[in-house]
């Protein structure tokens, strides 16, 4: 394999490569011998205090927990998603009225804390008699923050069609609504669905701010877990666990997901301005 | 407005620990993100497994989790360090698996000729790195660095849920205290959009100074 970095190794970069395997793995084990060690001089791997993980019980706690988070994002990705695409709409609107306030909206937002928001629903609203039940005090700020980030994904996709796609579309006679809704969001939504998945995934790792709000999903069962039997580091690492099997699954659907769109005809790249981080 | 001018040293030293995690975590960030790219294009399976492996396991756990784990598992296994100190650590871990993201596609974006006429010409690993490949990695990678920048001082905010006084825990204490919400939330939202907008202008003028046309 060539890359622009290395040629094709040859006799004695082969022998460099075979080196920096052994080199490679061995420092991979000591570290994770060292954590092991760690562990073990703390009595953190006695037997019991990982057995209650194995059990069924435990497990429909954990999983009530990651339904709970579950219901949070989708609720949150459904109401930022419908936010989003009218900002979008928005911004790309003929009409300055629509144009500024959008591009207003997604320019401050994208750069609030999400847990500045969630300070803002926990302790500001009630004062004005706005007090939500947990489940939105945790659903509303996620929706608030992500709806800006969705709205430039929209945007991006939007303004990556093809002009000839809308201008065909009003040389037919449809109205500017029409050709947006009949001809150009269709195959835009086509092409932002992996941004859409990878997004999706940042608002679920968004949903542990529960944590702070009390609402039951799963890093909060954890706390309430490790509160009740006092295994800290067990709890949080099963908990963490969870969280990776199914982010993970999900960004493997995005990445899928963007293999079939480039598999598909050429399509023009769109760039993408929120990272997430 | 007065609550703001009231409670000014406390904002202030919040302010100021908000800066310090986001300095010292993205210093720490791009240390980490720049291995962890050494490990993902290196030539050695093993390392590249690695690099793949750590981008993996920290881009899919949320950071609250990291905190909370960091903060509270820890001790448990004897290690202890300060509050401050432990939540840059996690902050660079985690934000290293993006810088580390960034920067790959940056390189990945070099087309393979131009390593190849590096070589060909007898620049060193060394030499075709410096001369050739990274001044052309580099200048891809200046806005997504930035987003990743402005992504981090936000999530410097996670802090103040497991007990770092930054802005945000400030502006909440004095909320508590004040209970004026209005004009103390404001405020520190602004903060967070004006660091974001100065890191937004520094890496707009970065980008166009080093941009080249083709």
């Amino acid at each position: 394999m060539s890359t622009a970095l290395f040629d094709e190794p040859g006799p004695r970069a082969r022998r460099r490569i075979r080196i920096a395997t052994v080199a490679g793995t061995l420092a991979a084990l000591a570290l994770l011998a060292l954590a092991v060690r760690q562990f073990a001089a703390n009595g953190q791997l006695d037997a019991a205090r990982w057995q209650p993980y194995a059990t069924w019980p435990m497990w429909r706690y954990l999983l009530t927990g990651l339904w709970s988070t579950a219901l949070a994002a989708v609720v949150s990705a459904a109401l930022a998603m419908a936010l989003g695409l009218v900002l979008a709409l928005g911004r790309l609107s003929r009409h300055r009225l629509l144009r500024v306030p959008a591009a207003a909206y997604v320019e401050v937002v994208r750069t609030i804390p999400a847990l500045l928001l969630v300070y803002v629903v926990l302790f500001a609203l009630p004062k004005y008699g706005l007090d939500l039940p947990l489940f939105w005090k945790l659903v509303v700020p996620l929706s608030v923050s992500n709806a800006a980030a969705f709205a430039e994904i929209f945007r991006a996709g939007i303004r990556s069609i093809e002009r000839g796609q809308g201008e065909a579309g009003l040389a037919v006679g449809l109205t500017h609504g029409q050709t947006m809704r009949l001809i150009v969001l269709p195959q835009a939504a086509r092409r932002v669905l992996p941004s859409i998945v990878s997004q999706s995934v940042g608002l679920l790792k968004d949903t542990a701010l529960g944590f702070v709000v009390s609402y039951a999903e799963l890093l909060y069962s954890g706390k309430v877990l490790a509160a009740y039997n006092g295994y800290l580091i067990q709890t949080y690492l099963v908990v963490a666990l969870v969280y990776l099997v199914v982010n993970a699954s999900l960004s493997k659907l995005a990445r899928t997901l963007e293999a079939r769109r480039r598999a598909a005809p050429a399509i023009p790249r769109t760039r993408r301005r929120f990272a997430r981080a | 407005m007065s609550v703001l001018l009231d409670h000014l040293p406390e904002l202030w030293q919040g302010l100021l620990v908000t800066f310090q995690l986001t300095a010292a975590s993205f210093l720490g960030a791009a240390v980490l993100g720049v291995l962890v790219t050494a490990l993902r294009v290196s030539p050695v399976r093993v390392l590249r497994a690695l690099g793949t492996a750590y981008v993996e396991t920290f881009q899919n756990l949320p950071l609250l989790v990291l905190l909370v784990l960091a903060f509270f598992g820890l001790p448990e296994i004897g290690i202890k360090a300060d509050l401050r100190v432990t939540a840059i650590a996690v902050i660079a871990v985690y934000e290293a698996a993006y810088i580390g993201e960034a920067l790959r596609s940056g390189v990945n974006s070099v087309a393979k000729g131009q390593g190849e006429a590096a070589r060909a010409i007898g620049l060193t690993f060394g030499q075709s790195l410096r001369h050739v490949i990274l001044p052309q990695a580099l200048r891809t990678v200046v806005q997504p660095i930035g987003n990743i920048f402005i992504a981090l001082t936000m999530n410097t905010a996670l802090a103040a849920a497991v007990g770092v006084v930054d802005l945000t825990a400030a502006a909440n204490r004095v909320n508590l205290l004040e209970a004026q919400p209005i004009p103390i939330f404001v405020g520190a939202g602004a903060a967070y959009a004006l660091i974001a907008a100065c890191a937004g202008f520094v890496t707009g003028r970065l980008e166009r100074r080093l941009a080249i046309l083709r």
